[in-house]
């Protein structure tokens, strides 16, 4: 071919390393001490069963060993990570009042307008602490309650939280859930009450400002029986030197016949280790649907996990992993299978670019008393170049003879007679890839509301280009 | 003096260290329809893959002048923005992008601005009509599990929204029965209706020529042009065959 190749340079994220100086209200010392926890709960003013929570969550955490089955998480240095950081603002319910440079930062990734066209209520985490919450009139008038999860501590229904807060993800899970037991921080509170149909997606969006700063936000939410919610939270990190450390937590409580649809688009920049914990539990009839798209870190551990326990539960995990250079990207999901008639359907696609390495690690456990159950697992690879990796890892327990599993997995590259095929229609070689790895990611975007399809396409499209405009 | 749009000389190409194409010449000028008949294996579509920028091949010799420019020099989506097309003989299927979606991307870079989606969804329409495509084609993913005669109304599809200046069908009509050639035909007049477009035409059977006004039929044999004519060679070769022309000892 005449001309020149096009260079599928390196991945350039400097759109989202836009950032601000930092005005911390109140930073604690670098590493982890008691001493620390406990000032961590005094401002935050916990009930006191928190307070013990969190203090047992530490001894948890200094005694438990550090995970050796995945990618290198070497680089993590806890004494180093500061683990709270507040931004220089009290909530607030109106955009106006929050500060300029926090509520630019959420302007240019476009959340008041994605709030506007479409979204029933954002509520956006800068650092640590909630700093804009709102829930549209019609959403709450429903009786939906949608707020930050530390006042809800201490709201109507801070007992409904005690009962469930680390219940399905306990701090003896691994050392990172021990880790966000003692000192998360931020995070949602959404309980959607029997019957109530929420028709608008809930979104949170996530992002992390300051150096070394952890974020270990928790996400609690129960849709009460019959009840149907879609939510959404999206993250990103600008760039720092210090690597950053991303332990949340994500506990979703699925009611009878109710429907829970959970999307995440993460894009954390490429020195975050992403050590998220997400699992939700699903009673009989009702459905968890996983949207996930993990873009950004440095290193992923992310497995969402479904725990079918009521007769004919049901649970759906649609992902795309994209992993370019320097990224080692563990990602997947695992479910359990625990009842009767109960199914699970994984439709997964991994791309990885420029050395990227990119794990598709699936786990489906099918126990004695999930007679009749059903499960479908395929992932599908896809690797730009000859540097790149991509390894899938799936696991299979089944305890019953009554059960009907299935995994199926692609390894594929692009071919170059459908970039030659595109091009012959006008479109440029680097549109030409960022199009087939769109379409190749397809059963994610397809999910997912307009803007936040169209984000992910741009993410993409940022990926193969090496820059943007 | 005629108005050139494509002016060849000397073309050498090979694919995989074998020479195909061992000097080809031929001119097409705007407006006209050319023929590029003869024998399997003579070079015909690597004649098309390479004026349209194929990298599997490689050009070794020789000059293509498109619309007064060296096509060789340019890249295969310049070609394309500069006016040149080809449908392809077998289509690739491309998930996750909507034929729709496809062809309106390719129209914006083809002319450098965004059409508004009313505009494009009503020609787009008019074009389906004129190919007996079905409207739900457009939504559906780029040749995804069309058959082959859906992938080839796709082809024209395409041809008709972008409005080259130089078409070039590449067997456009192998595998088609006589009502999907007939409809092919149709949108191929349509492309036509607009007078300064060229067309060549790749085939080896005459089915889909008699609906056609052909100006010249160029005969293609061991990457040479064996003979050149009018209208009337079509009627030879498909008495004949292509025998004559091989001048290859025996």
């Amino acid at each position: 071919m005449a001309g020149e190749k096009t260079i599928v340079a390196d991945v350039d994220r400097s759109f989202y390393d836009f950032r601000y100086e930092e005005k911390d209200a109140f930073r604690v010392a670098e590493g982890l001490t008691p001493a620390i926890v406990e000032q961590i709960s005094r401002e935050k003013n916990d009930p006191d069963w928190m307070r013990a929570f969190r203090l047992r969550s530490l001894e948890i955490y200094n005694r438990s060993v550090m995970p050796d089955w995945g990618p290198s998480i070497e680089g993590l240095d806890m004494e180093n990570i500061v683990t709270y950081v507040r931004p220089n603002t009290r909530m607030s319910a109106a955009w106006e009042d929050v500060p300029e440079d926090i509520k630019s930062t959420f302007e240019r990734l476009g959340i008041p307008q994605a709030e506007r066209e479409s979204l029933a209520g954002v509520g956006a985490q800068y650092d640590s602490e909630l700093v804009y919450h709102n829930v549209r009139e019609e959403v709450a008038a429903q009786g939906v309650v949608y707020t930050d999860l530390e006042s809800a501590l201490r709201g109507p229904y801070a007992d409904v939280i005690r009962e469930r807060f680390m219940k399905l993800v306990p701090p003896t899970d691994h050392k990172f859930a021990a880790l966000h037991g003692a000192v998360w921080s931020g995070g949602s509170f959404v309980y959607v009450p029997p019957g109530v149909e929420v028709e608008i997606p809930l979104q949170s969006y996530f992002r992390l400002n300051a150096p070394g700063a952890g974020q270990f936000e928790h996400t609690l939410i129960i849709v009460d029986e019959g009840a149907r919610l879609h939510f959404i939270e999206g993250c990103s990190a600008p760039k720092y030197n210090v690597a950053n450390l991303h332990a949340g937590c994500v506990e979703l409580y699925v009611g009878k016949n109710a429907l829970l649809r959970y999307s995440t688009i993460e894009n954390w920049s490429k020195n975050m280790y992403n050590l998220n914990t997400k699992r939700a539990k699903v009673e009989a009839g009702g459905k968890v649907e996983w949207v996930s798209g993990s873009f950004g870190s440095h290193v992923s551990y992310l497995y969402p996990m479904s725990v079918l326990a009521g007769r004919g539960a049901r649970a759906e995990f649609t992902g795309v992993t994209f992993a370019g250079a320097g990224q080692n990207l563990d990602t997947g999901c695992k479910i359990v299978h625990n009842a009767p008639d109960t199914s699970s359907y994984v439709n997964t696609r991994s791309i990885s670019k420029s050395g990227g390495v990119s794990t598709f690690r699936s786990a489906v456990v099918v126990t004695e008393r999930a007679e009749n159950s059903k499960s479908a697992v395929s992932c599908q690879s896809l690797m730009i170049d000859s540097d790149s990796r991509s390894d899938t890892i799936p696991a299979m327990d089944i305890r019953t003879d009554k059960a009907d599993v299935g995994h199926e997995a692609k390894i594929g590259r692009i071919s170059g007679d459908a970039v030659f095929y595109l091009m012959s229609r006008g479109i440029s070689e680097e549109e030409a890839r960022a199009l087939i790895v769109s379409g190749f990611a397809e059963n994610v975007s397809k999910e997912l509301p307009l803007e936040y399809a169209v984000e992910m396409n741009n993410l993409i499209r940022i990926e193969m280009k090496g820059a943007i405009g | 003096m005629a108005d050139k749009l494509l002016h060849i000389t000397g073309l050498r190409a090979s694919v995989e260290e074998q020479e195909i194409l061992h000097g080809v010449d031929l001119t097409v000028n705007r407006g006209e329809t050319h023929v590029i008949m003869g024998p399997n294996g003579a070079g015909k579509s690597t004649l098309g893959n390479v004026l349209m920028g194929n990298p599997a091949y490689r050009v070794t010799g020789g000059s293509v002048i498109f619309a007064g420019e060296e096509l060789l020099r340019k890249t295969v989506d310049e070609r394309a923005r500069a006016g040149l097309f080809m449908s392809f003989q077998n289509p690739l299927e491309v998930p996750g992008i909507s034929l729709e979606n496809f062809i309106r991307t390719a129209v914006e870079q083809r002319t450098g601005q965004r059409i508004r989606l009313w505009d494009f969804r009503k020609s787009l329409r008019r074009m389906l009509d004129v190919l007996q495509m079905d409207e739900s084609y457009a939504s559906r993913d780029l040749n995804v599990g069309f058959s082959g005669g859906e992938k080839k109304k796709a082809e024209i599809l395409q041809l008709l929204m972008l409005a080259p200046s130089l078409a070039i069908l590449d067997e456009t009509d192998s595998g088609l029965d006589v009502d999907a050639v007939r409809t092919v035909s149709r949108g191929i007049e349509e492309f036509k209706k607009e007078k300064a477009s060229s067309l060549i035409v790749i085939t080896h059977s005459a089915a889909i020529l008699s609906m056609l006004d052909v100006d010249r039929v160029h005969v293609l044999v061991d990457g040479r042009i064996a003979a050149e004519g009018g209208a009337e060679l079509i009627d030879e070769i498909e008495r004949d065959g292509f025998a004559r022309f091989d001048t290859r000892e025996a």
